[in-house]
């Protein structure tokens, strides 16, 4: 540890002899929906209590808390979020720290919880993701939802998070041909994902057509094309590989954890149809790994908008740069296809509590790898990948696990 | 957003004379001002620079559903308008619907009403754009 700083390549050195790894040894998530009757502490308690009991954990064995929220203070006036998880969950006086980076607020919690485990810090973590969004109006939402973006320069302007979105799906469509019905096509395989997902917001399938004839919330995007306003909360339990066989008969190792930044607006983009971002933190994720993305089974990415599932799988790698919307229509992301795409229903039919999606998305993979998803299993999935954006790709986080 | 008056009044040359910056170092520019050059870093040299205002639609939508304070225009259209001089910026087109609008349209900025805190609060003005004749 003494030389840390003194080459380079030492530096890589060490950093792979002092990284620990890191594996997920227990989670839950509350149902995701409009929950009228439940509040934004309900509903982390409920997820953190399902995880407790997942990982057969007593809470006295963890060492640390990090939460995601994008906009408490904005939905429910509630700022400090973290220390008001700790005091309900009975976890006080442990540290808990909030993470924010607007809808990739759940999977940057995540990584900061990876990080604190793998360099040594802490042995057990607990990482809660969670938004209650249907407590104001859904203009009020709309604005807050907003402050992910460019506040001065894109809102200010009368931008809204579908507009900015429906720019990059116009300039996808002219210049690689994608279609609205190729959009359309995300949604239907999207909702039928959710409707064998007892978690789900949406609990029945859509057709091409419903999706081709609902309503315009900004050209070309209509309803059925955005992910919906949705109350919900995730949570997982990181442990240290050693102390994860003693909790959990299957734990699931994180194997990768990268993040990338770009431009706060969408117009400061040299191109509006890739997100560099989700390239970058995919590149180094796969890196990391040993992996490419040919290996991966199950992945759950960031649908907040139908292009945006387009784009995910094109810079993830799944497919070429502009065979995106092509490869949906021809069921290459379907259930048990080539790989399997949002098997949750992904932000688009399970919903999008903007904090905790993140986090969900590592439930969802640790369900599918441990094998326990139900009628929406992957056969012999082994290598699954989390997909998390932040407003229009100003940051995305990626991350890979695998079953120990 | 409901905005304090300091926070209009430091926008006005940004928002109202489309003011920017240019990197000596690099010669490139920028909208709005920006204090450090994002590729030059300590090595840029940032000046002041006025825009303008013309440029070409680079992608384009019609909101539908609004945010607060814009309740009462939409719907409207929105694009990326990429000005002449390189930056590309967020503004709404007016006086025409998206089917007069294509890839490459020429357009011209106006100074317009942005938004309106109700009825007692500030009044935002600011640029928009139009097609150019």
């Amino acid at each position: 540890m003494q030389n840390f700083k003194t080459s380079k390549l030492e530096t890589v050195y060490c950093v792979v002899v002092f990284m620990r790894r890191v594996a997920i040894v227990g989670v839950g998530m509350s149902k995701f929906g409009e929950h009228w009757e439940k509040g934004f502490r309900d509903l982390i308690i409920e997820a953190g209590v399902q995880a407790l009991q997942d990982g057969n954990l007593k809470g006295e064995e963890i060492d640390a808390l990090y939460g995601g929220t994008m906009a408490a203070g904005r939905l429910i006036g509630q700022e400090h979020i973290t220390a008001l998880i700790a005091d309900y969950m009975g976890l006080n006086p442990i540290p808990a720290t909030r993470v924010e980076a607007a809808c990739a607020s759940g999977g940057l919690a995540l990584r900061q919880g990876f990080m604190a485990v793998a360099s040594g810090l802490h042995d057990v973590v607990v990482v809660g993701g969670v938004e209650k969004m249907t407590d104001v109006s859904t203009a009020e939402v709309t604005t807050a939802l907003g402050g992910a973006g460019d506040q001065e320069w894109e809102l200010f302007m009368g931008a809204t998070f579908p507009s900015i979105y429906a720019l990059m799906a116009r300039r996808h469509m002219k210049e690689y041909g994608t279609s609205v019905e190729q959009m359309a096509a995300v949604s239907v395989k999207n909702h039928l994902n959710a409707a064998k997902n007892k978690f789900a917001q949406f609990q029945k399938p859509v057709t091409l057509e419903e999706v081709l004839e609902s309503k315009e919330v900004s050209s070309p995007l209509k309803v059925l094309d955005c992910s919906p306003i949705t109350d919900g909360a995730a949570v997982v339990i990181l442990a240290s590989l050693e102390k994860a066989k003693k909790y959990s008969d299957c734990p699931i190792e994180i194997i990768a954890s990268a993040q990338a930044s770009d431009t706060i607006a969408l117009h400061d983009r040299k191109s509006l149809t890739e997100l560099k971002a989700t390239q970058i933190a995919a590149r180094k994720a796969f890196q990391q790994a040993g992996v490419s993305a040919k290996d991966v089974d199950v992945a759950e990415v960031h649908d907040c908008f139908t292009i945006a599932e387009i784009m995910a799988i094109e810079d993830l790698g799944f497919v070429e740069k502009g065979k995106g919307g092509k490869a949906t229509e021809d069921g290459f992301t379907a259930l048990n296809s080539d790989v399997s795409v949002n098997t949750s229903g992904g932000l688009k039919g399970c919903g999008h509590p903007v904090g905790a999606t993140g986090v969900k998305q590592a439930v969802e993979i640790t369900w599918q790898l441990r094998g326990k998803a139900g009628e929406r299993q992957v056969k012999n999935a082994e290598l699954g990948l989390t997909h998390n954006v932040g407003g229009s790709g100003a940051t995305a986080v990626v991350h890979l696990f695998k079953k120990c | 957003m409901k905005s304090g008056s300091a926070l209009t009044w430091r926008l006005i040359p940004n928002r109202y004379r489309l003011i920017g910056s240019h990197c000596e170092t690099c010669k490139e520019n920028f909208f709005p001002t920006r204090p450090v050059c994002p590729s030059c870093r300590r090595k840029g040299k940032m000046v002041e620079k006025k825009f303008k205002g013309e440029g070409k639609i680079y992608s384009f939508t019609t909101v539908q559903v609004p945010p607060e304070g814009f309740e009462l225009e939409a719907p409207y259209v929105l694009a990326i308008v990429e000005l002449s001089e390189g930056p590309r910026v967020t503004a709404q087109v007016v006086d025409c619907s998206e089917n007069d609008l294509g890839f490459g349209t020429p357009v011209e900025m106006v100074f317009r009403k942005i938004q309106e805190e109700g009825k007692e609060g500030l009044i935002h003005y600011g640029f928009k754009f139009k097609i150019k004749k």
